[in-house]
């Protein structure tokens, strides 16, 4: 008698059967989540229950949790499109970040002459723009000299944390403010209105909503969507049936890195009313988004709930470095691990794993 | 090898086949393209397990689980497609894996051992260049040597000749008869037949799975193998009615076109259809074919020539220009090509025509005319399926071809290029799908068909060009047709030649 793994795909499943699968990844993902916590000596179902009434059992918990999805949701909406048609943009956190230095731009130099409903309009704009243009270049090296997007995208993060750094603190550091490497404070006509009495940016809130909705409307149901998901699913079927590779990844790439430089736009003119260090503006959304777009199983609208899931594990895992004492970076491998188990999920749904048994020969 | 069964699902590879190799022989083991032979031969370098029969290595019977296992009992594997290591050298391609090498320096005891075994058998190769700035006759030298170096006595060699140059060939002629002499085995697998006559002492032919027979090659000739390869009885079954032909809808001149590696693939070749005629392509997979479909659809830029459908020039157009002018494409590949295997059947039946105005507008598609137009197609060509919301990957191979088919058809086509349309499909699907061909021959449309079953082409054409080479050898009206030309006109004769060997 000997064992084998036998691996085989399948070819179907009931309806029901990829929620299952989502159901029980998440549950293997808090499970480990829970060996860590016990590694550190707290008890892993205290830490959990710490994790969601900080973010979603208390008002300002909640009030929290919505201000960080809406970056989350506009990034993993657009994320959404771009991996369905299989093209790995892992440069989100670098396109929202040249978002915020185009929108502080138009902030600074026009803010002080033209009112909110001007300025406003055009600060979102300049960060699609933005984040769109930091897009592009990818795009351009992978289909002209075939080189692979994941590398480029993530190296122009690095670039675009850079240029931030120098301009804050170098040609656009404020006068105003006492040596600190910040720009100065954005003009009143160019502040984002928040909910009184929270942190929530109303106009990027509906931004996200919207985008979310639209993005959902344009995959399953326009012309373009449907030679996007035939491009994910077969490039060479595509090429056969005549679509243009080309025009297809360059409109998802202009949009998926025009909804981050807005998600870019909501924090600095929302939240810090100026440019900052890198990863005070974003703390690692671009990243977080990848995951609030897989969660999401690639559907735009589904992003709205799985990105107010993370923005609470965020908002959670603040709460518990301060009652616990666990380090800050809990949060990132919390993530972590849970963006394993759901890509896990992803092949167990398509693979049936069968142990077998056979006589030895 | 007693009384080898393989399948695959509903396709019987193999069938009862019985194979006998005795030391110092070179058996030749010829067939068509997807006769089984190189199912066979998977099974005795131990990829497959046979489903029933078995194997004797000097009348011990073996269960060979592996190539790693089949190579300890002395049998080695030189594929069709190297499976060398690019960026390593030659010396280090024959280190890898080799289980007496040391864990430390494992070249090193290698190198002298290789360069034993090279002046042996003449096998002339510089150990410490890399595999990539080898020619392909250098690369089949290392795959020889990679398979003595680990004790074979048994060399099967898939397809040898089929990326060499005429005197690379020859080299390697000399070489396996040199091994023989040497009481090694070889098992020669070619559908060439002069090759195996030149070099093998017996020759068995495989068709559809199964052995048609075993002979010496002293006492047969070129007529009877080609004969015994491409099988005698045909059935017409299928009607043929008299059709008028109308126009020419394509015509082909001086195209040339050349292959990923930017080798000639289509060499001046010229041909036209008109409309109500169908126009086959006959010939071993890999003369140009493929090219040449990819060319005429768009998919593959062509060196130069001219391609003309209705009289208007495509030789250059997008293949959503071409669709849209009426050219239907079933493409070889069904599964590569064809569908999206992850939408859902309706999404899949407005592939290429989805930005028809019957199924799209500006902006948005118009899901339920595209799911009428998909009922249709379920329902006319007896496409099994419980739905048309369900993905396509959940359809049978034969259900696929079906879809594809019908909606290739159902764009009311000028010209249908089909390639292989019935390659890997069950009887009852291979008719259906003929039949159907056939209907549109009726209706007027041109058809092109290129396929590897000789039986297909007789059944349905009206005229047949043979492709050898990129080249076209000969076109043959249905009148005088004669497998045995076209069969050697398929390995390299000329028509006149063929016809006279013929007589």
């Amino acid at each position: 008698m000997n064992w084998r793994v036998k691996v085989e795909r399948r070819v179907s499943y009931p309806r029901f059967f990829p929620t299952v699968v989502l159901l029980f990844s998440l549950l293997g993902g808090f499970v480990l989540i829970g060996l860590l916590f016990l590694i550190s000596h707290v008890n892993p179902l205290f830490a959990l229950w710490k994790i969601f009434s900080g973010s979603f059992g208390s008002l300002y918990g909640i009030t929290e949790t919505i201000t960080k999805a809406i970056p989350l949701i506009l990034i993993g909406s657009g994320l959404a499109l771009v991996f369905r048609a299989k093209f790995w943009n892992i440069g989100a956190e670098g396109q929202l970040l040249i978002g915020a230095i185009f929108a502080g731009y138009v902030a600074l130099n026009l803010g002080p002459k033209l009112p909110f409903y001007v300025i406003v309009p055009l600060m979102f704009v300049a960060g699609f723009i933005g984040g769109a243009l930091w897009a592009l270049p990818t795009v351009i090296l992978k289909l002209r000299l075939n080189v692979n997007e994941v590398i480029s995208t993530l190296m122009l993060n690095y670039i675009a944390a850079e240029l931030l750094n120098f301009l804050i603190t170098g040609p656009w550091k404020g006068k105003t403010q006492m040596g600190f490497p910040y720009t100065d404070d954005f003009p009143h006509s160019a502040v984002l209105s928040v909910v009184p009495g929270t942190r929530i940016h109303l106009v990027t809130l509906c931004l996200a909503l919207l985008f979310a909705f639209a993005l959902f409307i344009m995959v399953y149901y326009t012309r373009f969507g449907y030679e996007l998901r035939v491009t994910g699913d077969n490039p060479d079927a595509a090429r056969y049936a005549g679509i243009d590779f080309m025009k297809v990844t360059l409109i998802m790439m202009i949009i998926s890195g025009g909804v981050a430089g807005i998600a870019g736009v909501g924090e600095v003119a929302g939240i810090h009313h100026h440019l900052s260090y890198p990863s005070s503006i974003s703390s690692g959304y671009g990243y977080t988004a990848i995951i609030v777009a897989w969660l999401a199983k690639l559907n735009p609208l589904l992003t709205i709930l799985s990105g107010l899931f993370f923005a609470g594990i965020v908002v959670g895992g603040d709460a518990i470095q301060v009652s616990l004492g666990l380090p800050a970076a809990t949060v990132q491998i919390f993530n972590g691990i849970l963006l394993f188990s759901l890509i896990m999920g992803d092949y167990f749904l398509n693979h049936r794993v069968k142990l077998v048994v056979r006589e030895a020969p | 090898m007693i009384g080898i069964t393989k399948t695959f699902g509903n396709v019987i590879a193999n069938r009862d086949i019985n194979l006998q190799v005795e030391a110092g022989e070179i058996l030749g083991l010829l067939g068509e393209n997807g006769a089984g032979k190189t199912t066979l031969m998977n099974i005795v370098y131990g990829l497959y397990r046979p489903d029933s029969g078995a194997i004797k290595i000097n009348g011990k019977p073996v269960s060979l689980s592996s190539p790693a296992h089949a190579m300890a009992q002395g049998i080695g594997m030189v594929h069709q497609h190297f499976k060398l290591i690019q960026n390593h050298t030659v010396l280090e391609n024959i280190a890898l894996g080799y289980k007496d090498a040391p864990f430390l320096f494992p070249t090193r005891k290698v190198a002298d051992d290789l360069r034993r075994l090279q002046e042996n058998y003449g096998l002339e190769i510089n150990p410490d260049v890399y595999v990539w700035q080898l020619s392909a006759g250098e690369q089949q030298r290392v795959e020889i040597l990679k398979a003595l170096f680990r004790g074979a006595d048994l060399l099967i060699l898939d397809e040898p000749t089929s990326v060499l140059t005429p005197q690379e060939a020859q080299g390697l002629f000399r070489t396996l008869s040199r091994l023989a002499s040497e009481g090694h085995s070889v098992i020669f697998i070619s559908h060439k037949l002069d090759e195996v006559l030149s070099i093998c002492n017996r020759v068995t032919v495989l068709r559809h799975g199964q052995v048609v027979g075993t002979k010496d090659t002293a006492r047969v000739d070129k007529r009877e193998l080609a004969r015994m390869m491409v099988g005698r009885e045909i059935l017409f079954d299928l009607k043929r009615k008299d059709v008028k032909k109308g126009g020419v809808v394509l015509e082909v001149q001086g195209l040339h076109v050349n292959n990923d590696r930017g080798l000639t693939s289509v060499s001046d070749v010229s041909f036209d259809i008109k409309a109500g005629e169908i126009f086959g392509i006959a010939g071993v997979s890999g003369n140009g074919q493929q090219e040449l479909v990819e060319a005429l659809t768009g998919l593959r830029p062509i060196d130069s020539g001219q391609i003309l459908v209705n009289g208007r020039d495509i030789s250059r157009a997008s293949p959503y220009t071409i669709n849209a002018m009426g050219v239907s494409h079933i493409p070889e590949e069904r599964i590569k090509f064809g569908t999206a295997p992850s939408l859902a059947i309706f999404e899949n039946a407005v592939l290429k025509q989805h930005g028809n105005r019957a199924f799209s507008g500006r902006l948005f598609l118009d899901f339920a005319s595209i799911k009428e137009h998909a009922k249709r197609i379920v329902s006319n060509f007896k496409v099994r399926t419980p739905s048309i919301d369900v993905p396509v990957r959940t359809l049978s191979g034969g259900n696929i071809q079906k879809l594809i088919l019908g909606r290739e058809i159902s764009g009311k086509p000028s010209l249908l290029i089909a390639s292989h349309p019935t390659y890997g499909l069950d009887v009852g699907a291979t008719q259906y799908i003929r039949s159907q061909i056939l209907q549109l021959r009726e209706k007027s449309v041109a058809v092109l068909l290129i396929s590897e079953d000789l039986e297909e082409l007789v059944e349905l054409c009206d005229r047949i060009a043979v492709m050898f080479k990129g080249k076209i050898m000969g076109i043959v009206a249905r009148e005088d047709l004669n497998l045995e030309h076209i069969g050697l006109m398929m390995t390299g004769s000329h028509a006149r030649s063929a016809c006279e060997a013929g007589k």
